[in-house]
């Protein structure tokens, strides 16, 4: 899983009809100190995230475990909204 | 599999429900001579790591099987913690 944070919301309408009302955001990855590091990605929520948050995102075929998402066609999907990361200096 | 390094822990209140009561850890990925390789991630512990360990984790649709019959949503998972390595 990778740390990430929400940057924004994407809206489609016509999209695959097993991604119809799911809620896709836009979110780019961050290291355990906060700072962005990578690529964006578009991910599937979850859990309720909101623009700004930092959360968790499962990759890959793990992403279809998430709630809900069985058979969907996902490759990232928010599985959880990270109150805090403590790292040993 | 990879080695990698527990750096710390990630507290999450909302979170997908099989995901409850689970460890979550962040790891960086090390090379045999313990230097940092690549970019850290976040990794569910299924062997009781802590902070400052070395471990062995497993990445793919892989990871949730250390928590079978439990399904987590995750794509890496802590499955070893390691003593010692040698290379010739």
């Amino acid at each position: 899983m990778i740390l990430a944070r929400v940057v924004g919301t994407v809206v489609a309408t016509r999209k695959d009809e097993r991604l119809v009302s799911s809620k896709l955001l836009v979110a780019r990855p961050v290291d355990p100190s906060g700072k962005a590091d990578g690529n964006y990605l578009v991910a599937v929520d979850t859990v309720d995230a909101g623009f700004g948050e930092t959360v968790l995102i499962v990759s890959g075929s793990s992403a279809r475990m998430a709630s809900g998402l069985k058979d969907c066609p996902v490759d990232a999907a928010i599985v959880g909204i990270v109150d805090t990361v403590q790292v040993k200096d | 599999m990879q080695l990698a390094r527990v750096l710390g822990e990630v507290v999450s209140t909302m979170k997908d429900a099989n995901l409850t009561g689970m460890k979550l850890l962040v790891v960086q990925p090390i090379s045999p001579a313990g230097e940092p390789v690549g970019r850290s991630l976040v990794a569910l512990d299924s062997v009781g790591a802590g902070v400052g360990e070395n471990v062995f984790f497993v990445r793919g649709r892989e990871a949730a099987f250390p928590f079978y019959p439990a399904e987590p949503p995750t794509d890496a998972s802590i499955v070893g913690i390691v003593d010692r390595w040698d290379l010739d």
